[in-house]
């Protein structure tokens, strides 16, 4: 698999040379990184050029990373990460692009070069208000109609704001503000890297 | 002249044959429908949130209930990327019994599929044959998990334990007399291995009587011949997986192309549809459930030659047993960091997919280190799908739509999530 992957990393540099931000193998597992500018044209490519191959979209989400590693992260805020198989080389690649903007994030969207990117654009834009530029029916999709706030960001309480009830006395479904408490049964632990190390006492 | 205008009907979100919560709203000229636009999401659940704020083992139960037709391949995926994370070795026990417990899920699923499809095209008898034999199925997950449905047997590093010796025996009760008890219980005498290579002995026939059934049946045929055809290109372009890209003539299966748990080591077929329309769908569906049951049988046979372990004995990943921790205090502190603490699985971020019943299912996870996943996004195959429903029933009749719906296996457990 790795023989592979080694291809497709230099097809990949030949195609599009320093435009990737940074090329990387782990387990087993092909990611690129780009930039906003050059996302939809790197990604035509990748369907187009048949020695990349991509036919398929099999996956695109979105991610914030404002919490990540406790405070650790201090690049952009939100990215879009796509998974891509090729059927007829047998191969997978990770494309990543951060939105510049942290406020309103903006990427281009690929539903024009893949059809299926259409409802995964909708959930990213759904869950954590990413932008698609280009895409042609940005709505809600899996959220409630009505539904105010980016419930995936890592800033929205896993509780919620509001609450659906059916009240009596008006005869009609009502929105509230949540009457439940979250509560954190096991606490998130990030160890220093040396934890558990026998070495290091 | 009548002003002549496109009538919009609002289809589900409580209609029997939209498996579920799916809200379709058709825009009808006459009885063609000209645009549909599912609206999805009645059921979210916002797992892949929930799961940022449990520990990694915590969300296992999670993963049963996303597509509750197949709730062992869920786990698998979800186990697999925590494994390639953490570069844990299943034994190779385990992994037969994954490979196992994956192909009856994929009867099962296929079963109820077959029986609702049909059940939903107007075969009423087919949903009561399917769910005798899930019966069975179902029998074999209680025995080995404890739940009918919600397994959660699988576990990151392997499974939770090795397959039992005794099946459940029925019972005499107000409904059930000491007779027909012992005739229920004659094969269940044995191991669980001999009560599925009892099933399996028997399936073929149950397999010939759906044949009898549906296949050559008129009106079947004209439900689904010509049907919701794709193209190649175009499955491809709606990122198609599983039955769904088969049925369109493209050799796709993960489990050949892409090997995981024991399926290099076993010997099946993939079949392959030619037209790309409902029927060829139905036909690959159905050779597959074949296929399935010669792949539980080798498993069978291997399991019953090689005892073993079935996860793992690296501590900081799997209990260890219930001995060990009582007689000894390294087995003891591991335990309860274990059942406190959680996992820690190395910052990094790995995509694994399995071959689900209905395509590929994919657990993509982000990891910074912690006890809990950062973000957990899974890939479901019936969202793909279901977001084609608009191409495939364009210039379709409505009766048509429940065709498609039937055909594309959707459950709303994974599209929601």
């Amino acid at each position: 698999m790795s023989a592979k992957l080694e291809t497709l990393s230099q097809n990949l540099q030949t195609h599009f040379g320093d435009k990737l931000r940074s090329t990387k193998l782990a387990v087993g597992e092909l990611t690129i990184e780009v930039g906003p500018a050059d996302y939809l044209a790197i990604m035509t490519a990748l369907r187009d050029e048949p020695d990349l191959g991509f036919e398929e979209i099999i996956d695109l989400c979105g991610v914030d990373y404002s919490t990540y590693g406790d405070g650790a992260w201090s690049g952009r805020r939100f990215a879009v990460v796509s998974h891509l198989l090729s059927i007829a080389h047998n191969w997978r690649l990770r494309v990543r692009v951060f939105a510049d903007d942290d406020e309103f994030p903006r990427v281009d969207s690929v539903t024009r070069v893949w059809t299926s990117a259409n409802w995964f654009e909708r959930e990213a834009f759904d869950l954590y208000g990413i932008a698609f530029v280009g895409h042609e029916d940005l709505r809600r999709i899996l959220t409630d109609y009505g539904f105010i706030g980016h419930p995936f960001r890592k800033d929205f309480p896993i509780s919620g704001y509001v609450e659906m009830r059916y009240d009596p006395d008006q005869a009609r479904v009502i929105y509230q503000p949540v009457t439940i408490e979250p509560r954190e049964n096991t606490p998130r632990i990030l160890r220093e890297d040396t934890y558990g190390d026998p070495a290091h006492g | 002249m009548a002003d002549i205008r496109n009538f919009t009907l609002n289809f589900g979100p409580q209609h029997p044959a939209a498996h579920g919560v799916l809200r379709l709203v058709l825009e009808l000229d006459g009885e063609v429908v000209q645009r549909a636009d599912p609206h999805i999401g009645l059921l979210h659940r916002a797992t892949e949130k929930l799961a940022e704020t449990r520990t990694w083992v915590q969300s296992v139960p999670y993963m049963d209930r996303l597509d509750y037709m197949s709730m062992m391949c869920n786990e698998h995926a979800y186990c697999m990327a925590i494994e390639r994370l953490l570069d844990v070795e299943v034994p190779i026990r385990g992994k037969y019994v994954r490979t196992m417990f994956d192909e009856v899920t994929r009867v099962l699923n296929h079963l109820l599929w077959i029986g609702c499809h049909a059940l939903d095209v107007g075969a009423m008898t087919m949903a009561l044959y399917t769910f005798r034999e899930r019966e069975d199925l179902m029998d074999v997950y209680e025995a080995v998990s404890g739940a009918r449905m919600h397994a959660a047997y699988y576990r990151p590093g392997g499974v939770y334990r090795d397959l039992p010796d005794r099946m459940p025996q029925y019972q005499e009760s107000t409904w059930t007399n000491a007779k027909k008890a012992k005739e229920k219980n004659e094969n269940r005498s044995g191991t669980l291995l001999d009560f599925l290579e009892d099933f399996t002995n028997r399936f073929p026939t149950y397999h010939s009587e759906y044949h009898t059934l549906l296949t050559d049946n008129r009106i079947w045929k004209q439900r689904l011949v010509n049907v919701g055809v794709v193209t190649p290109e175009r499955a491809m372009q709606m990122g198609f997986t599983g039955a769904m890209l088969r049925g369109s003539g493209i050799a796709w299966d993960l489990r050949k192309k892409q090997p995981y748990a024991a399926y290099d080591k076993v010997d099946f077929d993939i079949p392959v549809g030619v037209n790309g329309d409902s029927y060829d769908r139905y036909l690959v569906r159905m050779e597959e459930m074949l296929q399935s049951n010669r792949i539980i049988k080798q498993c069978i046979e291997w399991l019953r030659n090689n005892p073993g372990p079935v996860i793992t004995d690296n501590h900081k990943v799997a209990p260890p047993s219930r001995e060990d921790m009582k007689s000894n205090m390294e087995e003891l502190i591991h335990h309860f960091k274990l059942f406190t603490e959680g996992i820690h699985v190395p910052a990094g971020e790995v995509y694994a997919a399995v071959e689900h019943p209905k395509g590929e299912f994919g657990i993509y996870v982000i990891s910074d280190g912690a006890n809990k996943p950062y973000r957990l996004k899974i890939r479901p195959p019936g969202y793909v799908h279901l977001a084609s429903m608009d191409e495939m029933s364009r210039g379709h009749m409505i009766a048509d739509v429940v065709t498609i719906i039937g055909s594309q296996d959707v459950v709303f457990g994974e599209i929601d999530r």
